[in-house]
C-alpha cells in the first residue's frame, strides 16, 4: 500500500503545543525547542494520560517551556520549580509531574532543592537542559560554565570549577541519571520516557546549544558547528564512572544513561514509617487523596 | 459554606497554648498540606501538625529552608489541598519573594507567622509585632495581602479558620500575625463540633476546559479556581498575564491585572475587616491595638477611666486591609488617636494618615523583648486626653 503525502499547514505537534502563543521566544539553533519535540514524542509513546501530567518551570528561556507546552503548565520563581512541583506532587500524587529547566535555575539558584528532592527520592522528573551560560539575562557565568570559557561576567575567562550534574544527582540520591546532549534525539527521547516511567526522583541533564550567546562569546561558531562539535566529542558510555565525566571546555561530553535502581519514594517511605507505627489504623497516602 | 471534614476537628474544651491552637485552627478548617522549615518561636505549629496529620489523610513535608517551604505549600494549593506554612522573622523575609508569587498566581494558602524580636536574629525566643509592614509590603511590586492577627489561644484557633475560608475566597494567600506572647500563652481552648464549624470550599470553574479562561474574574473580582489533572491544560505564570493566563509584556496587561489583584481586596475590604470595638461612642480618646498588645492596653484603659478620662478601644483582628474608613470616622469624633503595638511605629503610620490631622495621634512604642508597661500606655492616654 502506498500512501499520499498531504500538505498540511498543521504542526506536526501542535496537538502538545499551545500554538496560540507562536512564534515562540527561543532563538534559531537553540536546543530548548528539540528538548520540548523530545519531550513531547516520549509523553506520547509512554501511554500515560496527559491530562496528569503538570509542566513546572523556573525562570530562564528554560522556564519558558511551561508556557509553550500545552498541559497543565507552572512558570515559577528563579530556582524554585522543584519545591513548588514538590508540592504539588504530595498534594496530588496522581499528578505525574515533570520540571523542566535551566542549569542556572536548577543548579545555582535552585541547587539546594534539586539536592533535597533527590535526596528524599520525590517521584518526580527533572529535565535540566544545560547550555552552559544564564542566557536569558545575556550570557552570564554559570555554575555548569566551563572552566576557561567566556562569559559576560567572566570577560577573562571562567575560573572557577563547573559541577558535573550527573554526578552531583546521582550522589544526592537520583534513582535514574542520564546525560545527553541535543544532537542525540532518539536515546534523549527514549531515555525521557524511562524518567516518566521511573518510580522516584530521576534527573535528565540535556547539553544543548545556545549560539547566540554562550557559542558566540567563545567563538564556536553557528547552531550547526556545535551540533557537529557533539557529534565529534560525545562519546555514549553508560554507567560511566561519575567522577571521570566532568565537561570541560570543548573536550569530550560523555552521555549515557548513568543510574536506573530502584529505592522506596518519599511516599513509599511515609507509608510504611506509618503503618508500622499505627498498624491499620493508618490509611495510606496515595492517589485517592488528590483533591480536598 | 459548608460544615467542615470531622477528621480533623478535636472537638472539646482543651488547655493549650497559642501554636497548638493555631494548628488545630488550621486541621479544622480542612488544611492537609503543611511544607514548613524549622523556626522559633512557631515550630510548635508545625510539631503539632505533623503529630496529628497520619490520622486525617494530611501530608506533611519538612523543605529544606522557607524559600522551598513557601513554593511546596503554592504547589500543594494547585494540586487541591488546602495548605499553609508557619514561620518567624527570618524565615518570613524568606517567604516574601514567592508569597507574591501566590499573590500573582491567586494561590489560596495561610501563612502563619510567630513575631518575635527582629531585625535580623534579634530575639528568637520573646515578642515582636514588627513585621506587620513587611507584611504589608514585602514581596516587591504592588499588591493587597490580607492579615489577621489574634490576641488569645482560643482566637488562635478560631481566626485560623477565617484565614482559610478569607484565602478560598479571594484566591490570596493570607498572613497570620501571631507573636510569641500569643503563641506561647497557655489557656482553655474551646473547639466546637465539626457541623458549627464552617469551611468555603474551592470553588473551581464551572466552564469546560475549550471555554475557561483561567483567569476571568467573576462580579467579585475573583476568578474561580482551574482544577490541576483534569484535562485542562491550562498556563500560570508569576509573569504579567491575561485572562488565558498566558504572559503579556505591557502596559496595558499590567494595569489590567495589578488593578484588579488589589481591587479584589479594596473593594472587599467590609467583608474582611473585623474589627472589637469598645466604648468608642462618646470616648475622648480611642485606643489601637493588636495581638497581644491589645490585652496589655486593659489595665491601663481601666485606670484612665478611672480617672474620668472617656476612653475607647478598638482591636484590629484584620490589621490588612486597615480599616481606613472607621479610622476617618472615629478621628472626626475625638481628641486623639492612640496605637499601642511592639515596635517604634508601623500601623501607627497606618492611624495617622487615615487620622488626616482630625484629631491628635499618638504612639506607644515599644522594641519587643517584652510587652509594654501598662503603665507607659496609661501616661500616653492621659497625656492625649488633654
Amino acid at each position: 500500500m502506498t500512501q499520499t503525502a498531504q500538505a498540511t499547514n498543521e504542526h506536526p505537534m501542535a496537538e502538545w503545543l499551545r500554538m496560540d502563543r507562536m512564534p515562540h521566544i527561543w532563538c534559531s539553533t537553540c536546543g530548548i525547542g528539540i528538548v520540548v519535540t523530545c519531550f513531547t514524542e516520549a509523553l506520547k509513546k509512554s501511554g500515560i494520560d496527559p491530562n496528569t501530567v503538570a509542566i513546572v518551570s523556573g525562570i530562564g528561556c528554560t522556564g519558558r517551556i511551561a508556557g509553550y507546552i500545552r498541559l497543565d503548565s507552572f512558570h515559577t520563581t528563579h530556582g524554585r520549580a522543584i519545591p513548588f512541583a514538590t508540592g504539588l506532587k504530595l498534594g496530588n500524587p496522581r499528578l505525574k509531574v515533570v520540571v523542566m529547566s535551566g542549569d542556572g535555575d536548577l543548579v545555582a539558584i535552585g541547587g539546594n532543592h534539586l539536592i533535597h528532592a533527590a535526596r528524599r527520592n520525590m517521584d518526580i522528573t527533572v529535565i535540566c537542559v544545560n547550555n552552559f551560560t544564564y542566557a536569558m539575562t545575556g550570557g552570564q557565568v554559570g555554575p555548569t560554565t566551563p572552566t576557561t570559557a567566556y562569559a559576560s561576567t567572566t570577560p577573562y575567562g571562567n575560573y572557577e570549577n563547573p559541577f558535573n550534574l550527573p554526578r552531583l544527582a546521582a550522589s544526592s540520591g537520583a534513582v535514574y541519571v542520564a546525560r545527553w546532549t541535543a544532537l542525540h534525539l532518539r536515546r534523549l527521547t527514549k531515555s525521557i520516557g524511562e524518567a516518566l516511567h521511573k518510580k522516584g526522583f530521576s534527573f535528565i541533564e540535556v547539553v544543548t546549544p545556545c549560539s547566540t550567546l554562550y557559542a558566540r562569546k567563545n567563538r564556536l561558531g553557528s547552531g550547526l558547528d556545535l551540533m557537529r562539535f557533539y557529534h565529534d566529542s560525545s562519546e555514549i558510555e553508560h554507567h560511566a564512572e561519575l567522577e571521570k565525566i566532568n565537561i570541560e571546555f570543548q573536550k569530550k561530553i560523555v552521555v549515557g544513561k548513568f543510574v536506573d535502581e530502584e529505592r522506596p519514594t518519599f511516599i513509599d517511605g511515609y507509608n510504611a514509617r506509618m503503618k508500622e507505627v499505627f498498624g491499620d489504623k493508618f490509611k495510606e497516602y496515595g492517589e485517592e487523596n488528590g483533591q480536598n | 459554606m459548608v460544615p467542615t471534614d470531622p477528621q480533623g476537628v478535636l472537638t472539646g474544651a482543651h488547655f493549650l497554648d497559642g501554636d497548638y491552637a493555631c494548628a488545630e485552627g488550621a486541621m479544622a478548617a480542612g488544611c492537609r498540606f503543611f511544607g514548613g522549615y524549622p523556626i522559633t518561636p512557631s515550630t510548635e505549629v508545625a510539631e503539632r501538625i505533623t503529630q496529628r496529620f497520619p490520622m486525617m489523610n494530611g501530608i506533611f513535608i519538612q523543605m529544606e529552608d522557607e524559600m522551598a517551604s513557601m513554593n511546596a505549600v503554592l504547589g500543594a494549593a494547585w494540586a487541591g489541598k488546602k495548605s499553609m506554612t508557619c514561620t518567624s522573622g527570618p524565615g518570613f523575609s524568606l517567604m516574601m519573594e514567592n508569597l507574591g508569587l501566590g499573590v500573582m498566581l491567586e494561590t489560596p494558602c495561610v501563612v502563619v507567622n510567630v513575631q518575635r524580636g527582629g531585625p535580623s536574629t534579634g530575639l528568637p525566643t520573646l515578642p515582636g509585632q514588627a513585621d506587620m509592614m513587611q507584611a504589608r509590603w514585602g514581596s516587591h511590586g504592588d499588591y493587597e495581602i490580607i492579615a489577621l492577627s489574634p490576641n488569645s489561644p482560643q482566637e488562635s484557633f478560631d481566626l485560623m479558620v477565617d484565614c482559610f475560608n478569607l484565602s478560598e475566597r479571594y484566591r490570596v494567600p493570607v498572613l497570620f500575625m501571631m507573636d510569641e506572647c500569643v503563641g506561647h500563652m497557655t489557656e482553655r481552648v474551646v473547639i466546637p463540633s465539626a457541623e458549627n464549624i464552617l469551611v468555603e470550599e474551592r470553588r473551581y470553574t464551572a466552564d469546560p476546559p475549550d471555554k475557561h479562561l483561567p483567569y476571568k474574574a467573576d462580579e467579585n473580582l475573583v476568578p474561580p479556581m482551574t482544577p490541576t489533572g483534569k484535562g485542562y491544560r491550562f498556563h500560570v505564570t508569576g509573569l504579567t498575564h491575561d485572562e488565558r493566563g498566558y504572559p503579556v509584556i505591557n502596559a496595558d496587561a499590567q494595569n489590567k491585572i495589578v488593578r484588579r489583584l488589589v481591587e479584589k481586596i479594596r473593594k472587599n475590604a467590609a467583608d474582611i475587616i473585623m474589627l472589637e470595638e469598645e466604648q468608642v461612642a462618646g470616648a475622648d480618646v480611642v485606643v489601637l491595638s493588636y495581638g497581644i498588645s491589645s490585652r496589655v492596653v486593659i489595665p491601663a484603659v481601666e485606670k484612665a477611666r478611672s480617672q474620668g478620662v472617656k476612653v475607647g478601644t478598638m482591636r484590629l483582628i484584620t490589621v490588612w486591609p486597615f480599616p481606613e474608613e472607621r479610622i476617618r470616622e472615629i478621628a472626626a469624633n475625638v481628641n486623639s488617636l492612640v496605637m499601642v503595638e511592639l515596635n517604634l511605629g508601623q500601623v501607627f503610620l497606618e492611624m495617622d494618615r487615615c487620622a488626616r490631622g482630625q484629631c491628635k495621634t499618638f504612639l506607644v512604642p515599644h522594641c519587643g523583648g517584652w510587652v509594654h508597661d501598662p503603665e507607659d500606655i496609661y501616661n500616653v492616654l492621659m497625656e492625649a486626653a488633654k
